[in-house]
């Protein structure tokens, strides 16, 4: 039976995590490739970068950081942030990166969603989605709409809509991110986490909100997720992904154990 | 020399770094005349069996393949690697190597999820436990909790129980591990599957088939 996946996200920017983290015995780290060594050896099932850097100038360093730690750990890891054309996605992937994902230049460009599978495969391509719950009207009948710049901006697209059109554009996953949820700590996004697992045929990645490991066995259960982004709870030393995934195998939910 | 076969099927330098990080040597070749002068041969892949093996014949890596497995020369196949080995595939009914009798085949979008909760989710993406079914060197050290890196729509279906090394559970229990003489191939992805992945393609670097 497939596991349910355990996945920290690291911004990085200009070639540093943003906030490093601090692990239990307070040592803080802000270089990703030790942090995705650490988050390896914790036995995460996935790693996500999210380069956050403004300048187009700077994309090598990123791809510099995907480079190294593509010689340094051995299991799946994306990339997004900045992702623009079919070219951004071909280097990071010749750098090492297993996928690929496209979130605010998909929403401008859907194409880039079937250029990028045809060029690498759909299991390449993620799909990210930034959420907001705005209520039903008149063009956003799931009355959840995409929004982009950090949701500064609606762009009057059904989250339901845009989620099944990205699939049939041939993305392989989804990463799902609610911004009312995001920061929050309070728990996932459940009703549109479910709402989107149940109407898609690919996996989706719960995103956003997680604080304690009851939320991702909440999201992984009732709102069918396939997987659950994490970032503070871990990078704080709040949780050990150790203590997280034996907290979900206590509750009969599979997870792979390392 | 680790030879890595470059059919057009991607991902060839995530394999060939893991190789590279078990500290053997490699290199990633399309020439039929370094292939089968290889002390070790590996043919990862991801894509469609059909337009690889079609990329292989245009090479002439299917009979440098074929070359390389009467020799006896250690040979090892990864995800659409561990398709291509049989007769055919489902995948554009493409004729494959035809080392192993048998055929890859598709999953089925129409069965029930794992959990009863709406159809099983195509491709099978994740990760999943190994069933071994029969003792193999390239096993050695594997334990029964390990799971590995699955990414892939078909999965192989070898004629002879014989040739059935390992069985993965996803809606069905289909082969992920097959192998005959000096021929292994899994379908999950060694490259990308933690530790227990590296282990076996150690084993794999130095394995002396009989």
């Amino acid at each position: 039976m497939l596991s349910k996946r355990i996945i920290p996200c690291l911004d990085v920017r200009e070639g540093k995590t943003t906030k490093g983290i601090k692990f239990k015995n307070n040592v803080e780290i802000g270089d990703p490739v030790e942090m995705a060594k650490f988050y390896y050896e914790a036995g995460a099932d996935e790693l996500v970068f999210y380069d956050i850097t403004a300048s187009h100038e700077k994309r090598d360093i990123m791809i510099d950081v995907v480079r190294k730690v593509a010689q340094t750990i051995f299991i799946p890891f994306s990339v997004g942030g900045g992702i623009r054309t079919l070219e951004d996605m071909r280097a990071v992937l010749l750098a090492g990166a297993e996928k690929v994902s496209v979130n605010s230049a998909a929403v401008k460009n859907p194409d880039i969603i079937s250029q990028g599978a045809r060029a690498f495969g759909n299991q390449c391509v993620v799909l990210g989605m930034d959420v907001k719950h705005v209520g039903q009207k008149t063009g956003i009948p799931s009355g959840y709409e995409i929004v982009i710049n950090g949701g500064r901006t609606f762009m009057g697209m059904d989250a339901l809509e845009w989620a099944q059109k990205g699939q049939a554009l041939g993305a392989g996953e989804i990463c799902l991110n609610s911004i009312d949820a995001d920061g929050t700590k309070d728990g996932y996004e459940m009703a549109l986490t479910r709402m989107i697992s149940e109407n898609v045929n690919i996996p989706v990645i719960a995103s956003g909100g997680a604080g304690t490991p009851e939320h991702l066995a909440d999201v992984l259960t009732r709102g069918r997720a396939d997987a659950a982004l994490i970032a503070s709870m871990v990078h704080f030393g709040t949780y050990t992904i150790e203590e997280i995934k034996a907290f979900l195998s206590g509750k009969d939910i599979k997870v792979r154990k390392s | 020399m680790i030879a890595i076969v470059d059919y057009g099927a991607g991902n060839l330098t995530s394999v060939a770094r893991a190789v590279s990080f078990l500290s053997y040597d490699c290199v990633i070749t399309d020439d039929p005349a370094q292939i089968t002068g290889a002390e070790r041969v590996i043919f990862p892949g991801v894509g469609a069996a059909g337009s690889a093996m079609e990329t292989m014949r245009e090479r002439g890596l299917d009979d440098a393949l074929k070359q390389v497995f009467k020799a006896g020369i250690p040979m090892l196949g990864i995800c659409v690697g561990c398709q291509i080995i049989m007769d055919s595939s489902q995948e554009n009914d493409a004729a494959c190597l035809g080392m192993i009798p048998g055929s890859a085949k598709a999953f089925s979008d129409t069965m029930p999820s794992e959990h009863g909760d709406g159809f099983l989710k195509v491709p099978h993406m994740g990760w999943n436990g190994l069933d071994v079914v029969r003792s193999h060197p390239l096993f050695e050290g594997v334990k029964k909790t390990d799971e590995f890196y699955f990414v892939h729509s078909y999965y192989p279906v070898p004629r002879s129980g014989d040739d059935v090394f390992g069985t993965t559970d996803y809606g069905i229990k289909f082969a992920s591990a097959v192998g005959k003489h000096n021929l292994f191939a899994t379908q999950f992805h060694l490259e990308k599957s933690g530790k227990p992945g590296l282990l076996i393609l150690e084993n794999f670097c130095r394995w002396a088939p009989c």
